[in-house]
This record gives structure tokens, sequence and C-alpha cells, in this order.
């Protein structure tokens, strides 16, 4: 720019030249200038974010064999969001289907993403939270608010703050305005902004980017209301999501195309990649995808531009390193077990007999605990008492009597 | 997190603190040789301070299909007690969420198993561990709980998170409380079957994500010892995956001592892992050899069954071991070829051990009919009633024994227990023992214990008749026309042995042989499944709703439709509209003022 400036003003030969050396100079200056604004700016993104810790749900909400590319669809989101650093424990992973282990699958235990067989999504370290019939309307609406029963483990649980970055993945069959689950019920996108809604009052989620592979994928943000949301899906309204490819010898679609071209987006992305969201909207332009995919940002407060990948797919974690020495407490001295052995054990603990064939056959029934005769018996032996006493006079009771 | 993973070896925790941290460029053969190197400084078995061991085989068995059985047995045992008082903090080799689960829930014992597959006994033989189909869970609480109901709901959940199933669909409608079956293996007293639940799971997946938390429990995990030899991409190419956590107390005759016990039995298929030829080896079964035992274990062998191979004329067994042991196992005495990882030489110079085993002639003689042998079947037609036909084998040529048969039966399949027949050679077959708990309506499920003595060499059948209930139609699951599943049956028995049983309990033994304890040298215990059924129920045509909708708003649009038209509906005569030439010329004529064109 400043080279331009200087060549349209360089009119006099002996002006351009000292001119040309300063050009020269500030050129040679402007890296340096431009590397510490660069460190500045780093820095001032290193605590920009505000965020400390990332979750990710991903859901797959079909059902059946020929569904598989939606499963090879969320495997590969988890296995990017895996290598980027979310672990296990910060990822709730719903999967309608077992394809993996699925007898119609040849090579079993896998999950392929592309043609022959190149890239298996499935893994050796897998951990899948909801799977099978678990996967309901009901459970992922319950995990994403928190209103779980007592009893859910914590692996079921998405235990998010407010200083937690969310990622939502979902994927299936779709319509405009609902995403079906399981081939029985449907969520609908105001169920879906009421979920967002009370996530937000509750303090469940800093920011939330929410992707949707689905066909008319776009119908279900249109009615997100809360802030900071960040939304893509992979078609508009009135289009169709489209797959990818398939595999001769498995025999159905593997993957579809958007998903397919976010992985190959993700492969390149590595933890402290500067990749930010807007390259993240560019991925599977029309040519590709042959739907269009659509974005969501006016809910969202920073601007796209700043906001890094790492920052929904990652962990980032924001470490200081210190090069102080630190003086650890007497190592813990293992404490012996003081309690007296327990002689009074006197009775010898000895194997039971796996099937005491006459202990069984005296076996007396359990003793039920004897109740009283409730309403419907006393009220049956009333009626019949009170007929006989009817049809044959009151002086038969002296029978009884 | 790149700087750790130099600086640990395969997180394996080493006792040497001198050594410099290999960088990032170090060949994988030097740091194969450098842990090699520290294991030799490192002395077996642990030292005496600690009190938990742990130790791990894996058995190798032909079997006379051609296929080839290889279970996994790791144990470890700990000299504590999780239910006194004070809570336990210090865990060492045994896992910390299980014993985190023993002392809130008060567990007494813990079986679990997740099997995908079903063991074909006529082809195969009799496993070492049985387990049926799917998921089954049976626990014995301590007498100390209050409400069973209540810790055996939590605990299903705590454990459907452990091992990432779903096992939170266990409630009241497949929980049983066998009044005779599935005594303790552990040791004990009490038998107050109060305290025993019993569930199973027939439609439960077993995949990579059941075995990836389990591997985590071992020790070692999955970076040393035995366990590298578990990938999933091979142990799920088979015809039948088991892998199972057992949790007891057992006795150490001073103090209480707990096992865990995690058995993986696997049964590789001779034509779907490709080659024509009959030959099995560690690489062809598992793509992966052993190169250390776990540095944690105190015990680490292989066995080979070489019973069949006596003089080497079956198969050829390589590399040769001088080991030999001899074990009773099943009711008959067993030969193996034993090779202790513990023990440098086993690895040889290529620093892998790699088992072959090679036929030489083609197999001759039939397998050696198994005593006992259970199948069930659903008879009958249509979708109203059906009949279960249950039919147990004694296959023993003089000898009658007794066999406890124990079965689930959802409460959507009404049983008619007054059709139960059990025959055996023709003859009616009276049970010296039977227990039936009625089903209620989504409360609980049909139980049904009966104790049968089976004659020698016959056949016996039970047969009861049941009719299908209609389900509300929300009950139905997303893909209801596949069917529903019904458990398998259980059927435990004292089989007599063909060699004397060791009854001496205390005597180390190997661990595939020492889990059914065993009281008389005559006979021994066994248990076995049989297959789980499949029945369909009547199923409503569930695009009926939409279809009802759309032809009820057609008859309404046509016939209210016509009716109101015809009732409302005024007529109007209406000009024909003109040409355009006669528009524009009646357009002008009004501005002269000259009468319109019709």
């Amino acid at each position: 720019m400043g080279t331009a400036g200087v060549s349209a003003s360089c009119i006099n030969m002996a002006s351009c030249s000292s001119l040309k050396i300063l050009t020269l100079l500030s050129l040679f200056l402007s890296p340096t200038i431009v590397e510490t604004n660069n460190i500045e700016a780093k820095a001032g993104q290193f605590f920009s974010s505000g965020h400390t810790n990332n979750w990710a749900v991903l859901v797959c909400t079909s059902r059946f064999w020929f569904n598989y590319r939606h499963v090879a669809n969320t495997l590969s989101v988890y296995r990017s969001v895996k290598r980027l650093g979310i672990p296990d424990s910060h990822i709730v992973l719903m999967l309608a289907d077992d394809m993996a282990c699925n007898h119609r699958n040849p090579k079993p235990a896998t999950v392929f993403s592309h043609k022959n067989m190149e890239l298996n999504v499935y893994g050796d370290d897998v951990e899948v939270d909801y799977r099978g019939y678990e996967v309901t309307v009901e459970n992922f609406l319950r995990v994403l608010t928190g209103r779980l029963p007592p009893s859910t483990p914590r692996s079921k649980r998405l235990l998010s703050d407010d200083r937690s970055n969310i990622l939502i993945y979902l994927t299936g069959h779709g319509g405009n305005g609902f995403l079906k689950f399981q081939d029985s019920e449907e969520i609908s996108n105001v169920e879906l902004a009421d979920a967002f809604e009370q996530m937000w009052t509750k303090r469940r989620y800093n920011e939330l980017l929410f992707i949707i592979d689905t066909c008319q994928g776009a119908s279900m943000y249109e009615r997100f209301y809360s802030p900071n949301i960040m939304a893509l899906a992979s078609s508009q309204v009135g289009e169709d999501s489209l797959s990818h490819q398939p595999d001769l010898a498995i025999g159905v679609h593997l993957m579809d195309r958007y998903t397919f071209y976010l992985l190959e987006f993700l492969e390149d992305i590595h933890p402290s990649s500067t990749t930010n969201m807007k390259d993240l909207f560019k991925v599977c332009p029309k040519s590709q995808c042959v739907s269009t995919p659509g974005h969501r940002t006016d809910l969202f407060l920073r601007d796209p531009g700043s906001v890094l990948i790492t920052d929904f797919f990652g962990s980032v974690r924001k470490v200081e390193i210190t090069t102080d020495t630190i003086n650890l407490t007497a190592p813990m001295v293992h404490l012996e077990d003081t309690r007296p052995v327990r002689e009074l054990r006197t009775e010898i603990q000895t194997y039971m007999d796996q099937l005491p064939v006459a202990e069984i056959i005296h076996q007396k029934p359990k003793q039920k605990d004897w109740h009283p005769p409730d309403g419907f018996i006393l009220g049956l032996w009333t009626l019949i008492l009170l007929v006989f006493f009817k049809t044959y006079g009151i002086k038969h009771l002296k029978h009884i009597f | 997190m790149n700087v750790a993973e130099t600086v640990f070896i395969d997180n394996v925790p080493t006792t040497e603190t001198d050594a410099s941290p290999p960088s990032v460029t170090e060949q994988k053969a030097d740091e194969a040789d450098h842990v090699l190197d520290t294991m030799q400084t490192q002395d077996f078995p642990p030292p005496s301070t600690a009190k938990d061991q742990f130790q791990e085989e894996l058995v190798i068995k032909p079997l006379h299909s051609g296929d080839i059985y290889a279970s996994f047995q790791f144990r470890t045992q700990w000299d504590t007690d999780f239910l006194l008082g004070s809570k336990v903090s210090h865990y060492r080799l045994f896992p910390k969420s299980l014993g985190q689960v023993i002392s809130k829930f008060s567990v007494r014992e813990l079986h679990i198993s997740f099997t995908q597959g079903y063991w074909r006994t006529m082809q195969w033989g009799q496993p070492f561990l049985p387990s049926p189909p799917g998921a089954e869970l049976w626990v014995w609480f301590q007498d100390t709980v209050t409400d069973v109901d209540l810790a055996w709901k939590e605990l299903t959940n705590v454990l459907s998170g452990i091992f990432c199933a779903s096992l939170n669909f266990i409630d009241s409608t497949n929980t049983v409380q066998p009044s005779a079956s599935f005594k303790p293996l552990g040791v004990g007293n009490v038998t107050d079957q109060r305290f025993l639940r019993y569930a199973v799971l027939p439609r439960e997946i077993v995949c990579t994500e059941n075995l990836t938390p389990w591997k985590k429990l071992l020790p070692c995990g999955s970076k040393a010892g035995l366990a590298v030899l578990m990938k999933s991409e091979k142990l799920f190419h088979s015809s039948f995956h088991s892998q199972a956590l057992h949790i007891r107390p057992v006795c150490k005759c001073k103090s209480t001592s707990w096992e865990l016990r995690q058995t993986l039995n696997v049964v590789f298929d001779l034509h779907t892992s490709g080659q024509g030829k009959r030959e099995w080896s560690l690489f062809k079964m598992f793509s992966r050899t052993l190169t250390e035992a776990c540095p944690l274990a105190s015990s680490s062998k292989v066995y080979v069954d070489i019973t069949d191979n006596p003089q080497g004329e079956l198969f050829e067994l390589s590399p040769a071991t001088p080991l030999v042991s001899q074990a009773v196992v099943l009711g008959d005495g067993r030969t193996y070829s034993v090779y202790d990882l513990t023990d440098h030489a086993t690895f040889g110079q290529t620093h892998s051990l790699n088992v072959l085993l090679r036929w030489r002639a083609a197999e001759s003689g039939e397998m050696l009919r198994p005593l006992l042998h259970g199948e069930r079947y659903v008879a009958g037609y249509g979708l109203q009633t059906g009949e279960i036909h249950t039919l147990v084998y004694n296959n023993h040529p003089y000898r009658a024994f007794p066999v406890l048969l124990l079965d689930t039966v959802p409460w959507y399949l009404r049983l008619y227990i007054h059709t139960l027949t059990v025959t055996s050679k023709g003859r009616d077959n009276k049970p010296s023992y039977i227990h039936y708990q009625p089903s209620k309506d989504r409360l609980q499920p049909h139980l049904l214990e009966m104790l049968i003595q089976l004659p020698p060499n016959s056949v016996t059948e039970v047969t009861v008749q049941f009719e299908r209930a209609l389900l509300k139609w929300t009950e139905y699951t997303p893909d209801p026309n596949h069917g529903f599943y019904v458990g398998s049956s259980v059927i435990s028995a004292l089989v007599p042995s063909v060699v004397a049983m060791d009854t001496n309990n205390t005597q180390e033994r190997p661990l595939f042989s020492s889990f059914f304890p065993c009281k008389e040298e005559s006979t021994y215990f066994m248990r076995i499944y049989t297959e789980p059924l499949l029945v369909n129920l009547p199923t409503p045509d569930f695009s009926m709703p939409y279809n009802v909708i759309c032809l009820t708003c057609t008859v309404v649009a046509v016939g209210y439709g016509s009716l109101y038209n015809l009732l409302t509906r005024t007529f109007q005569v209406e000009e024909p509209s003109q040409g355009l030439a006669k528009r524009l010329a009646n357009i002008i004529r009004r501005l002269r003022g000259v009468p319109l064109l019709t």
C-alpha cells in the first residue's frame, strides 16, 4: 500500500531513489512492528474469549442400517473433537443405533467415513453415553437443561457452567421446523429454542455453537432467541442435504456431504491453529454440497471473525508455566491398618454349596406377611352373608353363634 | 500434553528415576529395550507390604470344529474390607470406581457380563465361564441393606455409566429374585434370597464402547501384558465374544479378601478369518503379539490345551516350551503347555511371543458329547398364542443328576401355568421343587424355578403355553416389527465328573479352573444358558393415525362441503366478458357518447 502511494507520487528521479530507500527500510521494519502487534493481539485473544471449559453434545437421531451415514457423521465430529482435546468426560455422545457391531457390517467394530475404508472414525477408544433406545427427545432435552433423575451417572450429564463453550451437533432426518428422532418422534425448532433459553437463564453456557446436518436444517435455528448462539446448517429451508458417496463393500452411503467436507476442514485444524469461524462458514459451498449451507450469527455478541475454531471444537487450556520451584510437604505415609484383626470372626467362612438339592426340596415357602382381608374381599363376604340371611331369615344366625 | 507423553513410557509406572526421559525421535525398538532393561532391575512379585496382587492368564483351546477358543482372565485380589466403618481411600491395583460402588451400595457379590453371540455347546463343548447373550447382572447385597430395590436401581444406573451400556433399562419389569438359583460364589454364610437380584437384557448390544471402559479397569490398562491383544477390530469379528466382571469375597482364612475377576472369552471362526488351511497363531487371532508381561502382575501365563495332542501328532506348537501343567477343569483332566511371560526367555530373540499352532493331520474322531445341553424355542403360529419348549439333554450314559431350571418371562407373554408339562423319555417327570411367581402387568415378570431330576441318557422337555398381550401404543419400541426378546433360561446343575475334583479351595490353581467352588469330589457345578427367544407381538400399524386423519378430512371436505354448497349457493347471471377489440371500441364509444356495443 505504501509502495503504491510512493510510486504514484514519484515524479522526480532523485527524490524517487530516496523514497525507494525509505520504503525499503519501512518494509523491513514493518514486519517487526507487525510482529509486536501480533503478540499483543495474541495476548489479547488469549484472555478475550471468556470461556474456561469446553463441552460437546453430539447426537445422531436415526435408527436402521441404511442410516449408517448419520452415525458416521456424528462419529467423525466426535473424533475431531477428541483429537483437539475435549476429553470423554466432557462429551455426551448419543447414537441411536449401533452400526459398528451391527450384524450387517462386513467389518465389525468399524465405522468408515471415506470409501475404500480409509478412515475408521469409530476407533479403539470410544465411549457412547446414550445408545439405542435411550436417544429420545426427552433425554436430549433433559441433558441440555440438566433436569435428569438423581441416579443418572456423571458421564450422562452435561455439567456445564456459565463459562462453558458448548458445541451441539445434530444429524438425522429433518424437515421444515422439526427433526425426527428414531423414526418415531420429533423435536420442533420451538422446543429447541426454548431449551436453549432455559440453558441461558440457568447460566449453563457461555457461548453455544449449534451445527445441524439434516434436510432443511436452517429451519431449526430460525427460532432461537437466546444470546450467544451461533448456528450452522447444511441446507436452507426447502432444500435437501445430500449424502456423499456409497461404499460398494459396505453397501450404504457413508457420510453426508456437509459433514464430509466439515471433517476434511477439521482434519487440518490442530490445537494451536488460529482459523476462525469465517472459514467454517465457507465449508462446503454449493458446488460441493448441492445444498446451500447457512449460518446465523446475529445472536452472537462477538465478531465471528475473532472466534477461533478451537474455542468450540478444541479444549484449549490456558496454562501458566512457572519456573519457580514449589516445595511439597513431607511424603504421605501409608497409614498402617491399626484396626484389630477381627478375631471375633469365630465362624469359619466357607464357600456355599451351589446347588444344595436337599435344602431346596425342603425349603419352606416364604412366609408372606399376613394382611387383613382388604376391602374387596370384605365387601364380597358381606354381600354373600346379606343375601343368605335375606333369603333364609335371621333365625339361621344361631347356627353360626 | 506433548511433553507429558514423552516422559512416561507407555504409562507403566517404573521404578527408575535416574534415567533421563527419552527424546521424541527415539525409535520404538529402543523404547522397548529401555522398558525391558528397567524391568530386569525390578523384582517380581511386588513387595510384601502391598496387600493386593494381580494375576493374568490366557487359555487357548483349539475346538473340534476348527475354531479356536481364547479365554483371558485377570484377577486382582485385595485384602481389605470395604464394609467396615472407615472408608478405603488408597487404591493401588483395585479400580477405584468399583471399590466405591461396593462400599456405597453394600454389595456382597457382583456379577456382570456382556455377550455378543450364542455359545454353541454341541460344537464347542463347555465354556469356562458361561454367559447368556446380551447383558446379565446379578448382585447379592449385604444383609445390612434396608431397601434392596432402591439400592438395585441406583446400582444399575451407576454401572450403566461405568460400562457405557443401557443398564438403566433394568427395572422392576425385568428384575427377579430367584429363590434357589444363583447361590453366592464367594465366602459367606447367609443365603437369604431377599438380598439377591437378577436381571438380563437380551437386546443389549456389545461393542467397542463397552470394551473400552472394561479395559481401563485393568491395572496395566491395555498397554502392557496380555491386554495388548485386545483389539476390538479382531475381537468383535468372531463367533462369540463375552466380557464379564465378577466381584466376590474370597477366603484367605484369616481376613476377608476381595477378588475382582475380569474375563473375556472369544471364539474365532476358522472360515471368516480367511485362509483355508487350519493354522492359528496369536497374530492371526488378535493381530498382535505379546511383548512383555504386565509389570504389576505377580504371574502372567499363557496356557495352550494340548490334551488331544500328547505326542504332537495332531498339531505342532511353536515356540516350544518345557513347562507343562495338568489341571482338572470342567470335570476333566486336561494338559496344558505353559508360557510364563514373567520369564524373559519366553520371548526369545525377537522380544515377542507369537504362539503358533499348525495342524498336521486332518481332524479325526468326534468330540466327546457334552454331558448337559439345553435348547429352547417358541412353537405355535399366529400372533395370539404360542408355546415355549425347553429341552434339556442329559448325555451321561448311566448317571442321573438334578438340574435347576430358572425361567424369566416378560409380563407381555402371559403364561398359562396350568399347561406346564415336564416329560422325560415320554413319561411325566414331576419336579421335586417348583417356585412360581406370577407376573403383574407392567410391574414384574414371570419367574419359574423348577428342580428336575434328569434320567440318564434322556431328553427332558418342558412346555408351557402363553398368550401374547397387546401393549399400549406408547410402550412399543421404535422398531416393534423386529420382535421382543425373552431372556435365556438358566440351567444350574451338579454334573458328575470324569476325574476326581480337587476340593481344597485354598490351593494355588490356574484361574480358569478355580472359579466355581468345589464341595464334592465326584461332581462339579455347571451353569448353562439356552438361547433367547424372539417373539412377535401383535403390532399396530403406526401410520394409521395419519391415514385416519387424511381420510376423515377428505370425507368431511367432500361430504359437508358439497352439502353446504348446495344449501347456500346462489346463482347470478353474468355477462360474458367481451373481447379486446370490443372493449376498446366501447371505450371510444363512451367517449363519443354513443351507445355501447353488447
